[in-house]
């Protein structure tokens, strides 16, 4: 438009006056930026008051057992104001690690099933079913878990038990199978199973059909078609889903409450009685605790909310990182 | 794939050699008639208890045969072999190509539709059969000779022999690749009918205990005067808290939720990468620490009230509200965006007149699924409405009960009425989870084929 200005300026028809869009922002817009702006800053409000008042409240706790101590013991003991929560980290890790272990490649399995192997028809509504179990509350799933499943994972524990017997985490001798880890973990699969498929399958739907149909035609097996084009596409949603549900996993209360016997100490043996979980041993002792105690179990959730911080940030580190590379 | 159309062959010895070595085909029928053969004489002699020498040896031979017969029966020849460097060097014409089946009728596109699905054949069946009895035979063998008692571990060897079976015997009628196939396609039908059935006992477990009891005095009675052995009683004091609490929630949370959409798609300001970072962050926050931030934010000054319990709701619901928000924003395409500025609109009437009308519907579903997962959180609410047994209708004025903490409360009570009592609230948990679905589809599914008929 500088180009020509000097021959417009000699000759001044209306139509060659060179149109230039503004764009200033009105008062209502201003007004539009900061609204918004203000409603966006909410999420961060809430994390740094979360993190803020759980440090403050966690204080006298912190203050009583020492920090170095809280992280790397497995007491706990009001009385003396003595807290350790290794042991009940170490649970909630081990509880969400079984039920990684059987609910991302159920999930996946599941996805590819109403996807791929399904019959059209029931595509449609198992998709329906699926998102609708995804929002069922989880103490629908512990309540299920304690009158219903429990009595038929016992033989299955003992199976594994009797047959594994060689790996130190999985043996046992006569000792009560209820309310075990693995229990809970099993629950807990079931519970974000749902969500593991659920961003799955939406993924996996994305993939171009004609790829697809490609590898069959040049002669691939279905399998062969899965291995080669669904889940080179569909890999970091499925990286991504799983970390999703791990971080579910780690903060899973209700359901894990109902099922598991609590201990402080850390049980390696997954398969027997007693387990650690820092959500529910915050739900289960909250309600009739003092004053020290409260702030011991506010600290214990200040540690929870930085593990699965922590592991929402290297999902995210993980799947930008899996991006970059292709 | 025919298997007499000739395969080129590599150039390896074998292929000059006309006459057949020993390969797997021939040692696997063997070793299958053994195992069967000592299956069943397993089985007869342990498990039916037939102790009768010559009958068992008979009946083993005559397994044993049988198995070798049939294997040779199944068997189909190898594709004959070419040697490629005669073929080159033009010693040697390659053998015709046989059509293996005239086409029944003539060819036309109404008829020569793509068919993923192979014709299904005895064969195949007679294949899933045999692996499953050896599986069955190898189950029980290992039961008999380990003295396994438990059901379930006799269904996982059943189930892993008839997987190795079943690999074995289609390697041999065809190849490696279609042998993982369809043990592939094995295991994801299992996987399928485990999780679907499992998920449908569930739902149907919860129904089943819930559904006795209930019936309109859950709506209009609370837990106030019934003691924990006394019938009656409802749990309207719950219903009351779940809709307020919720309906406090919802009020507080979807238009901030949507004005962040807003920001972060809209906007796209300086603060949206950190902002989507801390929605992430967010979205992963364990519920029981929403409670206890509520807890010590509000709790600790102005005592348990459903209002805290509230906030506790939306600190839930925001992440998840917003990033579904954010995606039916992305779904607005950007024609009516551009149409929209170049008409000189600023860029609020552009949000207010075309984004968000544009996305209502998408906007709702998103607000209805954020509820439906709010309604059911149980944990925050232990430190936040803390729970009662009476009717509480004022949201900001001490403990107030809602229909999760409602069900925990009495589940843990070891008394039948009251479980009875938990189970139903978990069923009316249920129905409400349930409508708010059905009503999101409905919404979503209306929109869609609104917008099928605009384009």
């Amino acid at each position: 438009m500088s180009v020509d200005s000097g021959n417009m300026a000699a000759t001044p028809a209306l139509d060659d006056v060179p149109f230039t869009p503004v764009d200033r922002p009105t008062g209502a817009d201003r007004t539009y930026v900061w609204v918004t702006t203000a409603a966006a800053s909410v999420s961060l409000i809430i994390v740094s008051a979360t993190t803020i008042f759980l440090v403050d409240k966690a204080r006298p706790a912190l203050a009583s057992a020492g920090i170095w101590a809280f992280f790397s013991t497995s007491v706990w003991n009001p009385t003396v104001g003595r807290f350790g929560v290794l042991g009940l980290l170490l649970g909630t890790m081990i509880i969400a690690t079984i039920a990684m272990v059987i609910a991302v490649p159920g999930g996946v399995g599941m996805a590819l099933f109403i996807n791929e192997y399904a019959p059209a028809r029931l595509k449609r509504p198992l998709t329906s079913v699926i998102d609708l179990l995804a929002a069922l509350p989880s103490l629908l799933f512990g309540m299920w878990a304690f009158f219903a499943l429990q009595k038929h994972l016992i033989p299955a524990a003992r199976f594994i038990a009797a047959r594994l017997a060689v790996v130190p985490f999985l043996r046992q001798q006569d000792q009560a199978l209820t309310g075990s880890s693995f229990i809970a973990g099993v629950v807990v699969a079931i519970m974000v199973l749902p969500i593991v498929t659920s961003v799955t399958r939406d993924v996996m739907a994305q993939v171009p059909r004609g790829q697809c149909e490609g590898a069959l035609a040049l002669g691939s097996t279905r399998w062969g078609m899965i291995r080669s084009v669904i889940l080179p596409f569909a890999r970091n949603g499925i990286v991504g889903a799983s970390l999703l549900s791990f971080g579910r996993a780690l903060g899973e209360t209700i359901a894990v409450a109902l099922i598991l016997s609590p201990v402080i100490k850390v049980n390696w043996n997954v398969l027997t009685q007693g387990g650690g979980s820092i959500a529910a041993f915050i739900a289960i002792h909250f309600g009739e605790a003092a004053d020290l105690e409260r702030s011991a179990l506010v600290a214990a959730g200040l540690a929870l909310f930085l593990l699965t911080f922590g592991v929402n940030f290297l999902a995210r580190l993980i799947v930008m990182r899996t991006v970059g590379k292709e | 794939m025919s298997k007499t159309e000739p395969t080129l062959a590599k150039r390896s010895s074998r292929a000059a050699a006309p006459e057949r070595t020993l390969d797997t085909r021939d040692v696997l029928p063997a070793i299958a008639a053994v195992t069967g053969a000592i299956c069943v004489a397993t089985l007869s002699w342990a498990t039916l208890g037939w102790h009768s020498v010559p009958g068992v040896t008979i009946v083993t031979l005559a397994v044993f045969v049988a198995i070798l017969t049939a294997a040779e029966f199944v068997r189909e020849e190898p594709p004959p072999t070419v040697d490629v460097a005669a073929v080159e060097r033009e010693e040697l014409t390659p053998p015709p190509l046989t059509v293996v089946r005239e086409p029944e009728e003539a060819w036309s596109p109404e008829t020569d539709r793509p068919r993923r699905r192979r014709a299904f054949r005895g064969v195949d069946l007679a294949e899933g059969l045999v692996a499953a009895l050896s599986g069955l035979a190898v189950a029980e063998l290992v039961r008999v000779v380990i003295r396994m008692q438990s059901l379930v571990g006799f269904a996982i060897w059943w189930y892993a022999a008839f997987l190795v079976a079943y690999f074995l015997l289609v390697r041999d009628r065809s190849n490696v690749e279609a042998a993982v196939d369809r043990v592939i396609t094995v295991l994801v039908w299992s996987v399928g009918l485990l999780v679907t059935s499992v998920l449908v006992w569930m739902v149907a477990f919860v129904v089943a205990k819930g559904l006795p009891r209930l019936s309109w005095h859950f709506f209009t009675e609370d837990l106030s005067t019934v003691g924990p052995l006394t019938p009656g009683g409802g749990g309207k004091h719950a219903l009351i808290g779940t809709l307020e609490q919720v309906g406090i929630a919802t009020i507080m949370v979807v238009p901030i939720a949507i004005l962040t959409a807003v920001y972060l798609h809209e906007i796209n300001g300086r603060l949206a990468r950190p902002i989507r970072f801390i929605t992430d962050a967010l979205s992963g926050l364990p519920s029981i620490v929403a409670g206890l931030l509520i807890f010590t934010v509000v709790v600790q000054g102005h005592g348990f009230s459903g209002f805290a319990a509230a906030l506790a709701l939306g600190v839930l619901m925001l992440p998840t509200v917003t990033r579904a928000s954010e995606e039916i924003l992305r779904t607005v395409p950007d024609t009516l965006r551009e149409g929209s500025l170049a008409l000189g609109a600023p860029r609020w009437r552009l949000v207010r007149s075309v984004v968000l009308p544009t996305a209502v519907a998408g906007l709702v579903t998103a607000a209805i699924l954020g509820i439906a997962r709010a309604i059911g959180e149980t944990a925050p609410m232990l430190l936040t409405a803390f729970g009662s047994d009476t009717t509480n209708t004022s949201p900001t004025n001490g403990p107030q009960s809602d229909l999760p903490l409602m069900v925990w409360k009495l589940i843990r009570e070891p008394v039948d009425a009251q479980q009875q009592r938990a189970w139903t609230g978990a069923l009316v948990l249920v129905m409400f989870v349930f409508l708010l679905f059905v009503a999101a589809r409905y919404i979503a599914g209306r929109n869609e084929r609104r917008l099928r008929r605009a384009s």
